[in-house]
């Protein structure tokens, strides 16, 4: 399989093999089902709402509930409002969620919907509120979505009411599992700061098993935590391309003071992300976290030899990538394949950061490597096959290249299709690093184990 | 619908869809739009048309149009090939804002040559997605000079999204197909037993099965709509005197069309379950009239119902008295499943699908017992409370029922493209028996 692919690079011109991204909508409505008692709704044919709901429920392999406009041939000529309004109407009869957030698809957004001024004419209920965000799918990517509706929740219901601002940080954790995101609300909580935490799916997509469906879990940001984050002294962004948008125009609404950093993936990052907490709060660090991260160094200790001058292609959502290339710097690994198929400069998104961050990173470490924005599985292929490695880390969609090339796979990122519990155990923060060394290490070994003759064969490694 | 309980909220405009049976037949509504704002389990035009069109292993498939709709059907579809491995790559023009201002025809011309040039394929299917219906790419002529600069076909795939429902999109694949298909060389009589075999898209390796079943009574398979297929021998289509559907939902309507054009004939059959296995080779054998056949068919029959009867009896002891729950995307897998569950002792207690048809409807209707919900374009919250009403153990759906089923603390068994096993003929029987057992019977359930 895959054997169609050659070391040979081509030019092209048009078009992708194998894409590392998907579109908008999704991201949007991962987004929007991190708020508390929400229905995300797609404003265009019925196949996007059922496409996306399919692909996070493989990934999440949870419930994924989402309205649609359910467009025909007639709300393609004659515009998607008459759909909107039925739908809002329905969506609060039917499903009674507390918000409905809309995003668009590229249908509707090319039709040209004008979806504030059809909110403003629609019938909602009293005390219930609909947002919505632009979400062309031919824009940017999942990640775009995902940041385009954490904007519109700032856009829609940030407020600032309070003449000082409160002792609390707003965290805006970014396209990642749930479990990181409880993982985040756990270090925030050990530090002893008050949060709020938006778009936070934990709770959500990852509901635990009680004999009750229940449309509307436990978790998410309740919308008056949405908008009490316009009252709190600091943001918080962790990763530029999910998350900077919603942080800056939370700055420039709100006057909250926005400070992006990366994901916190790796000790690095982790790190980052304590001291700035330590460092805006006057706050010290617990000894529990000290220990965390005292541990987190012993194992990276323990198996240095293991990582040392390992080769590592690298590719999946621009914030994670970013971590994950310092992540395996920071373990004496060679990240030389580095590759997002989010585009690098998007409209109101992060312009060429990935490649200059990346970029900087390798040439810090004397590494000779490859990176690129906006690429294809196809050119990840291509490059492997001209500078072998010896791991992948990204996506299930990393799986055909491995098998061609008989290399092992760390699964990390956006979608996991092919296994699980991925939501529910962290990989950021220091217990996160601890996970991924762990993945890493017996990635290797594994296939140290595997590929060794008889007399190489080991039982201490 | 005065039978509907209470405690069920269901929006009055769903009332006539969803039917509890009670002696007589009411005329369930369904083939119709659904409602705007509802949690729908159904897909678009294009979905419809990638899925009977995806199995169709040495083709370039190229979505024409914004990332997502080919990263979201990338090599889900769980179709086997014995050969080419093409159709499993993901291709698509991407289109960006640019491209949507300006056209995106030249790009797909030029998407199509770079592709063409690299893979040498026979076939270039380029699927339309939502956009490229309102921006007004003229993929005909696209298609056609890009055919004549390479001297291959290249073939446009009608399937806007917003341009009608799922079922839309089998028919824009089938015709599709009626374009691959060459006629037969000066009308010459039939061969002999010689069959194509419609709507089986060799999901876990469906239709190896029954080829081989067809096989052992002396009849030659010419090609599978769409499993396991390829360019070459879709051509050959014509050459066949007799087409036998087993997804009618997807291929009926190419069953009809080569009757019209080629003038040969075609039968309804189902592989789902012993019962329906047994019946449908019979129909097959039945239908050429030939004793050697027949005599085939008869002990081929006999052998496998005689290997698997004693399994599917051995699952059924543990299974006697459950019920179940069918949420399917057709009508005539619906059936079926009815008629399966029956082999292992299941009673179904809720039954509905995504794009059922009247008579499909009707059918069912005469299935089931009193008492039976049967609905059709259900949304979650009403397969909650009805499975919940019915008390349901199990259900059999596609991917975005599993974890509902699971959350509610209900067996789950996919019947769709997430499907591992295969689950037609005598073997899929035993297979599906199985799934049924393993899951109702896993020790998770004493968790909850």
């Amino acid at each position: 399989m895959l054997d169609c692919t050659t070391d040979k690079i081509y030019e092209r011109s048009a078009g992708v093999i194998n894409p590392a991204k998907t579109c908008q909508p999704i991201g949007a409505m991962y987004a929007a089902l991190g708020i508390h008692k929400c229905l995300p709704h797609s404003h265009g044919s019925q196949g996007c709402c059922s496409y996306h709901r399919s692909h996070l429920t493989r990934h999440f392999r949870e419930p994924v509930m989402a309205s649609t406009s359910s467009f025909t041939e007639g709300a393609s000529v004659f515009g998607g409002g008459a759909n909107l309004k039925a739908a809002i109407k329905n969506v609060f009869t039917i499903y009674d969620p507390d918000i409905m957030a809309i995003h668009t698809t590229c249908l509707s957004e090319t039709i040209g919907d004008d979806i504030p001024t059809l909110i403003k004419g629609a019938e909602i209920p009293p005390g219930k509120v609909v947002i919505h965000a632009n979400t062309p799918s031919y824009q940017g990517s999942h990640i775009t979505g995902f940041s385009n509706m954490t904007r519109a929740m700032v856009v829609y219901l940030a407020e600032a009411n309070l003449d000082k601002k409160a002792e609390r940080v707003n965290i805006i954790p970014g396209f990642v599992n749930p479990s990181d995101m409880r993982e985040i609300k756990r270090l925030v909580s050990l530090m002893g700061i008050s949060n709020i935490m938006f778009p936070d799916t934990s709770g959500v997509m990852d509901a635990p098993m009680t004999g009750q469906y229940a449309m509307y879990p436990s978790g998410g940001t309740t919308i008056s935590e949405l908008q009490a984050s316009g009252d709190s002294c600091l943001t918080v962004a962790l990763g530029a391309y999910a998350s900077g948008d919603a942080a800056y125009q939370l700055e420039r609404k709100c006057r909250v003071p926005a400070v992006v950093l990366k994901t916190p993936v790796g000790i690095n990052a982790t790190d980052d992300f304590i001291l700035t907490l330590r460092s805006s709060f006057a706050r010290e660090v617990p000894y529990a976290l000290e220990e965390e991260r005292g541990q987190l160094v012993d194992i990276m200790t323990d198996l240095h030899h293991q990582f040392h001058g390992k080769r590592v292609a690298i590719f999946g959502d621009p914030d994670i990538v970013i971590a994950l290339t310092e992540m395996t710097i920071s373990l004496g690994m060679r990240p030389l394949h580095v590759l997002t198929g989010t585009p690098s400069g998007t409209i109101g998104g992060p312009q060429g950061i990935f490649e200059k961050e990346i970029a900087g990173m390798m040439n810090q470490a004397g590494i000779k490597g490859r990176v690129k924005a906006g690429g294809d599985l196809f050119e990840l292929h291509q490059w492997i096959k001209r500078e072998p490695v010896d791991l992948i880390m990204g996506t299930t969609y990393g799986k055909y290249i491995c098998r061609a090339e008989d290399i092992p796979l760390v699964r990390v990122g956006f979608p996991i299709l092919d296994r699980g519990v991925h939501s529910y155990l962290p990989i950021v923060g220091y217990r996160g690093a601890m996970r991924l060394v762990e993945m890493i290490a017996n990635a290797l070994l594994d296939r140290a184990d595997r590929d060794a003759r008889d007399e190489d064969f080991e039982l201490v490694m | 619908m005065n039978s509907l309980r209470a405690g069920i909220t269901v929006v009055e405009e769903r009332r006539a869809s969803i039917h509890t049976k009670s002696g007589q037949s009411c005329g369930l509504r369904c083939e119709t739009d659904s409602i705007a704002g509802c949690v729908s389990q159904r897909a678009c035009v294009y979905c419809g048309a990638r899925v009977v069109l995806n199995p169709i292993t040495d083709a370039i498939h190229l979505v024409h149009g914004p990332i997502g709709c080919a990263s979201y059907t990338w090599d889900i579809r769980g179709s086997l090939s014995s050969g080419e491995e093409l159709y499993r790559f993901s291709f698509s023009t991407d289109l960006k804002e640019r491209d949507i201002i300006f056209g995106g025809e030249k790009k797909l011309a030029c998407a199509i040559d770079e592709l063409v040039e690299r893979y040498r394929p026979p076939l270039v299917l380029v699927y339309s997605t939502c956009i490229v219906g309102i921006i007004g790419d003229d993929l005909e002529a696209v298609c056609k000079a890009a055919a004549k600069r390479h001297g291959i076909e290249i073939l446009p795939v009608q399937s806007s999204g917003f341009a009608g429902s799922k079922s839309d999109g089998y028919k824009a694949a089938c015709d599709v197909l009626m374009r691959l298909i060459e006629p037969r060389q000066g009308m010459q009589p039939f061969p002999g037993a010689v069959i194509n075999y419609l709507g089986d898209f060799n999901l876990a390796g469906e239709a190896w099965i029954i080829s081989d079943y067809l096989r052992r009574m002396g009849i030659r398979l010419n090609v599978v709509f769409t499993g396991d297929s390829s360019y070459h021998t879709l051509k050959k289509a014509a050459g066949a005197a007799l087409n036998v559907i087993q997804c009618a939902g997807s291929m009926g309507y190419l069953g009809i069309a080569m009757q019209e054009r080629y003038g040969i004939p075609y039968m309804n059959v189902s592989f789902l379950g012993m019962e329906d296995t047994a019946n449908s080779l019979r129909q097959i054998a039945g239908f050429f009239n030939d004793a050697e056949i027949t005599n085939k068919c008869e002990n081929l029959i006999a052998r496998e119902s005689r290997l698997v009867e004693p399994q599917i009896m051995g699952y059924r002891q543990d299974l006697e008295g459950k019920k179940a729950a069918i949420y399917v995307g057709g009508g005539f897998k619906a059936i079926s499943l009815i008629k399966q569950f029956r082999e292992i002792g299941i009673d179904v207690v809720m039954i509905g699908t995504q794009t059922g048809r009247h008579e499909e409807y009707d059918t069912i209707e005469g299935l089931v017992g009193d008492g039976t919900v049967v609905l059709d374009d259900a949304n979650p919250a009403e397969l909650e409370q009805f499975m919940m009403q019915q008390g349901a153990d199990l259900l059999v759906g596609g991917v975005k029922e599993r974890p509902l089923a699971y959350k509610l603390g209900l067996a789950f068994v996919d019947h769709n493209h997430d499907r591992k096993h295969p689950l037609s003929g005598f073997a899929g029987a035993v297979n599906f028996a199985r799934e049924v057992h393993d899951t109702v019977c896993s020790p998770v359930w004493q968790y909850l």
